[in-house]
């Protein structure tokens, strides 16, 4: 288990450290000196900072953040417009960054479980084809892929000649436009649905370890409930559930269209990211002792089931660090929004210090949130091992 | 004769590899499928109706296949960017000065002083060759450095500058001086929770600002600095792994020895870290290298800035799918080779490890 180790150089016995006490004199004088070159070097650099921003003229502080932006951002997720701070817009920012990644992840992690899975296949072809993916998406840069599936975006037909994949799906280089539910509050009825069955699933399991024999149609219960819910809704409702998407001059109308920007990072960044996660995958499920699916074997267990009850729960534990570390390199990589013009943080910043000369905050605020997503990642992954640590003894 | 064998060897592979259960033989007939009705489309649109060498864009626009003629017009600018066009020879033969030094590493084991005189020499040359103002050759500024020469320049600039920082930062890290520990560590953390763009703006746009007034830094050594800082932080974590996969005894035999911290270091410890960390340390290298695609961002010209910059010609931006497909070829021809050389590096360790 990659926990954080802390074994350094054996200090020495207690009894020979009397004899060193010159050399521990030397190191706490060279650690004063080290100490006085970095504060003096720091005071320095800050002070030449100062007066080279004086010599600018530039303005320094933070009152910028509630002055007017006067810029358009063209995707948000809480309500924008120009006449808004440019706090407002460096927050749309990071709930666009938030947005693509966490989108993201979930795409790599089901990219890369479904190719590392094929490379394991005991089909020849299958499994060459899935480590031909893995070296493909791993030797050519995160950049390259973002910017290549942005080109294919924006060199899709115009509107009027929109690709139509399925009934109601269009794409074009504006985007992909999909139907989507004409009252927002369907989806919050779906999602608590979702959660409600989720819980009754998970209770109906805790019954059945605990003994009691339950029917093997129980899971019907929630999808019937589910279905008769929906057809409730149809009938008593007399508007159309759906809004499809419908070409009014030059652009879409209705429905919801997802921009080529959001649809060029968020396939960039999980094709690439799945080629890593898929090889955690490999190795995690490789790392599981050939005993377990031999036992599994001989207790009748379909292979199916052996990788899913025996080996994946396993290396889940192998996997899951690992895997933390890909994904905060996918919120790192997020970033890269910049070259395609995704209004990511990244790029909100660069347009904020373009406009106020305010480069130092800029980059202060953009280091503190990136470096405060990052603690937060393996702060996730420190508390799950040592719950690990704690569940297996 | 032959007819036999094929069947004596083929068959049973096929059934072993391909026909291995009832699912596995449906897959392979659904992969037979999606061959024979992908195959001619994506032969047709490579091959039969592509467009392979004209200047005409027009041309382009009424084939139905690929157009590689995009790549006839455009690589000199994708490869060399804006370096002048009568010096291009130079910028080629820095390429290759620069990939034989690299192979040159990879290959040879022990290195003599003799042999990393030379080595420094050869970079030195290609450094000349880039630059010019030198045995009449032109001087090139280096705001006109691009394309492929200055990806492998700034790669061979990282790995020169990161390399030994990274060393001493994974050294510092197990110092026994608290402050020199927290330093080191808290560098390493830093680096590796912010992304590279954003190091690189700290690098081209505050770091001018600590200068005082008169001194200035080229941008493009502003730009390597930021890159080699970086990769030093993610060398150093790596190489952590390698200095703690060394037991006690080492240092306790070393000390009985008589060998100081320097002797204790550079002798035994890191020898042995250096060759355990050596197989991770190859996919650092590689991730060195695709991050030199970053400075696209911040508006430097390298292989992938040089390939936008190509593709904003709109009489041929409508070929991107061609013009980043050599992209790819090229990145893939570095980064694939490395990659497995690194694979062969863990092999040859474990052979070691077993005898």
């Amino acid at each position: 288990m990659p926990v954080q180790s802390t074994a350094r150089i054996p200090r020495k016995p207690a009894s020979r450290r009397a004899l060193r006490t010159p050399a521990s004199w030397r190191t706490t004088a060279l650690q004063l000196a080290l100490l006085c070159l970095a504060g003096s070097a720091i005071m320095y650099a800050l002070m030449s900072v100062v007066q080279s921003l004086q010599a600018r003229g530039v303005a320094s502080g933070w009152h910028f953040l509630k002055q007017e932006a006067g810029f358009g951002i063209s995707e948000s997720l809480i309500a924008y417009s120009p006449a808004d701070s440019y706090l407002r817009a460096l927050s749309v920012g990071l709930l666009n960054t938030l947005k693509v990644s966490l989108l993201a992840i979930l795409g790599a992690s089901a990219i890369g479980l479904l190719v590392g899975l094929i490379r394991l296949s005991s089909h020849w072809a299958l499994s060459r084809l899935a480590g031909l993916y893995v070296e493909l998406f791993r030797n050519t840069p995160q950049l390259l892929q973002i910017v290549f599936w942005y080109a294919v975006f924006v060199n899709l037909p115009a509107p009027r000649l929109a690709l139509q994949p399925v009934e109601g799906v269009f794409l074009s280089n504006r985007g992909i436009s999909l139907p989507t539910w004409a009252d927002d509050r369907l989806w919050l009825m779906l999602v608590a649905a979702s959660v409600a069955a989720l819980i009754w699933v998970q209770w109906h399991r805790r019954r059945q370890a605990g003994g009691r024999s339950m029917s093997r149609f129980g899971w019907l219960i929630p999808v019937l409930a589910g279905l008769g819910l929906l057809a409730a809704i149809v009938h008593w409702n007399s508007e159309p559930l759906l809004t499809l998407p419908s070409l009014q001059g030059l652009n879409f109308r209705g429905g919801h269209t997802i921009s080529p920007e959001f649809c060029a990072l968020f396939l960039g960044l999980s094709l690439y990211i799945a080629a890593f996660i898929a090889e955690i995958v490999r190795g995690g499920i490789q790392s599981i002792d050939k005993g377990q699916s031999e036992a599994g074997r001989a207790l009748g267990l379909t292979e199916n089931q052996i990788l899913r009850r025996v080996l994946i729960p396993q290396a889940l534990r192998v996997m899951l660090p690992p895997a933390a570390t890909q994904f905060a390199s996918l919120v790192k990589n997020s970033s890269l929004a910049v070259a395609i013009g995704y209004p990511d943080l990244v790029n909100i910043s660069n347009t904020t210090m373009n406009q106020t000369g305010h480069v130092v905050e800029a980059i202060v605020i953009m280091t503190t949130v990136y470096l405060a997503i990052n603690f937060t990642i393996s702060l996730a992954i420190n508390l799950y091992n040592r719950h690990l640590a704690r569940s297996t003894g | 004769m032959t007819a036999r064998t094929t069947t004596k060897r083929i068959l049973p592979w096929l059934r072993t590899h391909l026909f291995n259960s009832p699912f596995n033989s449906a897959v392979t007939l659904l992969l037979l499928l999606g061959i024979w009705a992908g195959a001619p489309a994506i032969l047709d649109w490579m091959l039969f109706d592509s467009v392979w060498r004209t200047d005409d864009p027009a041309l382009c626009r009424q084939a139905i296949g690929a157009c590689w003629a995009v790549i006839g017009e455009k690589y000199r600018l994708i490869l060399f960017g804006l370096y002048p066009h009568d010096a291009h020879w130079r910028g080629a033969l820095v390429v290759i000065l620069l990939l034989a030094l690299l192979v040159g590493a990879a290959v040879v084991r022990r290195w003599t002083l003799a042999r990393i005189i030379t080595w420094m020499s050869g970079l030195l040359l290609a450094l000349i060759l880039q630059a010019g103002g030198i045995a009449g050759l032109a001087p090139v500024g280096t705001d006109q450095w691009s394309g492929l020469p200055l990806t492998l320049l700034l790669f061979m600039g990282t790995l020169i500058l990161g390399t030994p920082a990274g060393i001493l930062l994974a050294l510092g890290r197990r110092s026994r001086q608290p402050f020199v520990r927290h330093a080191c560590a808290g560098y390493i953390e830093f680096i590796r929770g912010v992304p590279l763009v954003n190091i690189l703006f700290m690098s081209t746009l505050i770091l001018p600002l600590f200068l005082p007034s008169g001194v200035s830094i080229d941008k493009l050594l502003r730009v390597q600095l930021g890159i080699a800082l970086c990769y030093a932080a993610y060398c150093a974590e790596v190489l952590r792994g390698g200095l703690q996969a060394i037991g006690r005894g080492q240092y306790e035999a070393a000390e009985v020895l008589g060998l100081g911290y320097w002797h204790t270091t550079t002798r035994i410890v890191l020898p042995q870290a250096l060759r355990i960390a050596a197989a991770p340390l190859v996919n650092e290298i590689i991730r060195a290298f695709k991050n030199t695609s970053v400075l696209a961002v911040i508006g430097l010209f390298d292989v992938l800035g040089a390939t936008m910059a190509a593709l904003e010609d709109p009489s041929w931006s409508a070929y991107y799918v061609e013009a980043y497909l050599m992209v790819f070829a090229l990145y893939l021809a570095f980064c694939w080779p490395l990659s497995r050389y690194g694979r062969s590096l863990e092999t040859e360790l474990r052979k070691g490890e077993r005898t």
